[in-house]
């Protein structure tokens, strides 16, 4: 078996098992501590409590007023490396071939997005990720909370980024042992997913829904 | 962090607490534990990491200090549930990724989640993930008094006040001053009523510092013809035991209260201004106490808003000074009292120029949640203060109003310390200084 066959073969297959049952566990772990009982009496009803719940998912999308002057910077660069990764991942053609073959289906709809252009996306989503992590290193804040995790899950980034990059760019090295890097660097993506802070796209809506569904009960801001 | 700031916490009897290190922080762990259900859990695991919860938090914008990101304040019981309790804390643990909490962190961190935190909540507002960041707080600080590190002012004051009733020794009962309060502004005060509609609590600072506050309060009660009396044994309105952090304490302070107005069968507790009275009888007595409580409990604006919307009381239009509203956070922002206040002032014709940051969103006073007690933490509290005192001036108001005596405490501390030329002032008193008769 060559490195490739087992990057796209064991590998991948085990990285996405521990991803699903890694995943279905983390989340159910936290469900099965059961959701409270509540006494008192409620300003809201429940329907408009879920209303509610609902649309803090979309709006906390968006920064209150007051705070986005002191926030703008983070959340733009936030959102302009996550546009990247999806555009990407999602447009990219040999990823959508990929995505096919891995769920066995064949979507000849699915659009893709010229080579060129999926390079430039690369190259601006690296330029942010850098971004985002030198802020993580020298914003005070940043600075306190991040742990291993943080750069952890930046360093797989970076490598399916730069080793995808290398590959499309024709970077020296043989092309199968530069592909063979990007699908470990993916698969260990997957594996280290349900673990660390890369459960924040599982977790995002629900954590959104439940605060804002709690805060409606009482009336307070959301 | 120095000893010395370590020795100046050595609260909840610290010194006498003779049980290991090791079985306090497992205390504290279990007592936090124990506030866990799903959705705090989920706060606990959700956190991106993105900093931005300090950007909504005052001391962390005062000082630019990193250790006041909010979300760090809970860092060691975050660690801890991902080491201990998440679902995946073996991993964790053997892999040695997050390191045991032992009590010197817990003593360090006293700092971070008495002395720096008013569980104001507008960090919960900020965060892109939607966490619950202040929750986090106050469930650690539940964790701090178990470890027996919860501040001393704080447990003190809690630890009376379940006992006797009253947060503080004092020279004269409560009800007496209640008393003289009635004499002295000319008001019939109704105390220790055998059936009342409506049982009325009031806020021990303005017993003590602006006894016309309460006095005010009664004047409308008595102009409504409001079926009401204070009790004797729950006229407190305040609850130390949130401070402290001692669902234990807070449940006694509780019960006294509920206990009263079932004895006298009450519909409705009224809160009076007070912002942690409200948040605390409002919102957490029932779930301490496991019951629904018999009664509603609202707080006094939301009372008299709803009288005026009832064509009960009617209002004299004021002066068109220029005036600044201060939101309570425990009232407004986490206690869903968000119109009553400017449903009474549009009923006086207030000229209300609102601040930059206001209702849901208005900076804390910077005194709440304990810290107007905790005197070793006033040089932040100003810090954070001076900017909230520039954002009232820039409304360009000449009148400053607020409805919670707390609040006050902490402006007229601050005033006085930076020679402010306004004075705060209950809106409630401005409500009674205006009754149409
Ligand atoms: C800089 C951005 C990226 C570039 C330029 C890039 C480019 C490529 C290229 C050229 C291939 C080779 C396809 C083939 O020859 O069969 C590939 C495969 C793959 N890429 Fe990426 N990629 C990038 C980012 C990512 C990201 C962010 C992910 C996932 C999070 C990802 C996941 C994969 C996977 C799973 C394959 C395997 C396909 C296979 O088995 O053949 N890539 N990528
Ligand atoms: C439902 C989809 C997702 C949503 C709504 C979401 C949302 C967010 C938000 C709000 C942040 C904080 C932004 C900031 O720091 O300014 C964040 C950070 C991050 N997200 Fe996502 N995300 C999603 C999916 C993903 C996926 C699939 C990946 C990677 C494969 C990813 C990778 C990251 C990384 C690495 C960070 C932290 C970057 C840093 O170190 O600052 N996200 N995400
Ligand atoms: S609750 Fe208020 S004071 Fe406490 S950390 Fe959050 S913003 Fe700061
Ligand atoms: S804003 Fe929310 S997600 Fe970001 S660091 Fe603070 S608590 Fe964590």
């Amino acid at each position: 078996m060559t490195l490739l066959e087992f990057a796209r073969g064991p590998m991948l297959h085990f990285a996405l098992l521990v991803f699903v049952f890694g995943v279905i566990w983390r989340l159910v772990s936290v469900a099965l501590l059961g959701f409270r009982k509540h006494y008192s009496e409620e300003r809201n009803s429940n329907d408009k409590a879920l209303m509610v719940g609902t649309a803090t998912c979309g709006l906390r999308s968006w920064p209150h007023k007051e705070f986005i002057g002191r926030t703008a910077f983070g959340e733009a660069v936030g959102y302009g490396y996550h546009i990247g990764l999806f555009t990407i991942v999602l447009l990219g053609a040999p990823h959508v071939i990929f995505w096919q073959n891995l769920f066995g289906f064949s979507a000849p709809w699915w659009p893709t997005l010229p080579g060129g252009l999926i390079t430039v996306v690369s190259v601006l989503t690296v330029v942010l990720m850098l971004i985002a992590t030198i802020r993580r290193a020298m914003h005070p804040p940043l600075r306190q909370i991040s742990n291993f995790d943080d750069y952890f899950t930046l360093a797989i980034l970076y490598a399916i980024m730069l080793s995808g990059l290398w590959a499309v760019l024709g970077g020296p090295g043989r092309y199968e042992f530069i592909l063979a890097a990007h699908i470990i660097s993916f698969n260990l993506l997957l594996i280290w997913f349900p673990f660390g802070k890369l459960m924040h796209a599982f977790y995002i809506f629900p954590a959104r829904f439940v605060n804002g569904y709690l805060h409606a009960k009482k009336g307070a801001a959301t | 962090m120095s000893t010395t700031a370590t020795q100046a916490f050595a609260g909840a009897g610290a010194a006498e607490d003779n049980r290991t290190a090791e079985q306090r922080v497992e205390g504290a762990m279990s007592a936090f534990a124990r506030g866990f259900g799903a959705t705090v859990a989920m706060n606990m695991e959700s956190c991106i990491h993105c900093g931005m919860c300090a950007d909504a938090c005052h001391f962390y914008i005062a000082t630019e200090e990193a250790k006041y990101t909010p979300i760090w304040k809970a860092e060691m019981f975050k660690r801890a549930f991902r080491r201990e309790s998440g679902a995946f804390a073996p991993f964790f643990k053997i892999l040695g990724l997050k390191k045991k909490v032992t009590l010197e962190d817990l003593e360090e961190w006293q700092e971070l989640l008495f002395d720096s935190c008013n569980l104001c909540g507008r960090c919960s507002l900020i965060c892109p993930m939607g966490l619950e960041v202040a929750e986090l707080i106050e469930i650690g600080r539940r964790g701090m008094y178990e470890a027996g590190l919860a501040p001393k002012e704080l447990v003190d004051r809690a630890a009376q006040q379940a006992e006797t009733g009253v947060p503080e020794a004092v020279e004269k009962p409560y009800a007496d001053l209640l008393k003289e309060i009635g004499e002295k502004h000319g008001v019939d005060i109704v105390l220790d009523k055998g059936k009342a509609d409506i049982m009325v609590c009031a806020p021990r600072s303005d017993l003590n510092r602006n006894p016309s506050s309460v006095a005010a309060m009664v004047k409308v009660l008595n102009k409504l013809g409001a079926n009401y009396t204070f009790r004797s044994d729950a006229i407190v309105a305040e609850n130390y035991g949130y401070y402290a952090g001692s669902n234990g304490l807070q449940k006694t302070i509780a019960k006294r209260v509920v206990d009263q107005a079932k004895k006298v069968g009450a519909s409705l507790v009224l809160v009076p201004e007070c912002g942690h009275a409200y948040y605390s009888l409002r919102w957490q007595a029932a779930e301490l106490m496991g019951e629904t409580l018999p009664f509603k409990v609202r707080h006094v604006t939301e009372y008299f808003a709803e009288q005026v919307a009832a064509g009960k009381l009617k209002l004299n239009k004021v002066d068109g000074l220029p005036t600044a509203f201060h939101d309570p956070c425990q009232l407004v922002r986490k206690g869903g009292v968000m119109d009553a206040p400017r449903t009474l002032m549009s009923e006086l014709g207030v000229n209300l120029k609102e601040m930059y940051n206001h209702q849901g969103y208005s900076f804390c006073c910077a005194g709440g949640g304990g810290m107007n007690d905790i005197e070793r933490s006033r040089p932040l509290r100003l810090k954070a203060q001076e900017m909230k005192l520039r954002e009232v001036d820039d409304t360009g108001a000449k009148r400053f109003l607020t409805s919670c005596s707390d609040c006050r405490v902490a402006f007229d501390d601050a005033g006085e310390h930076f020679n402010w030329d306004k004075k705060t002032e209950s809106l409630v008193e401005l409500v009674a200084d205006n009754i149409k008769e």
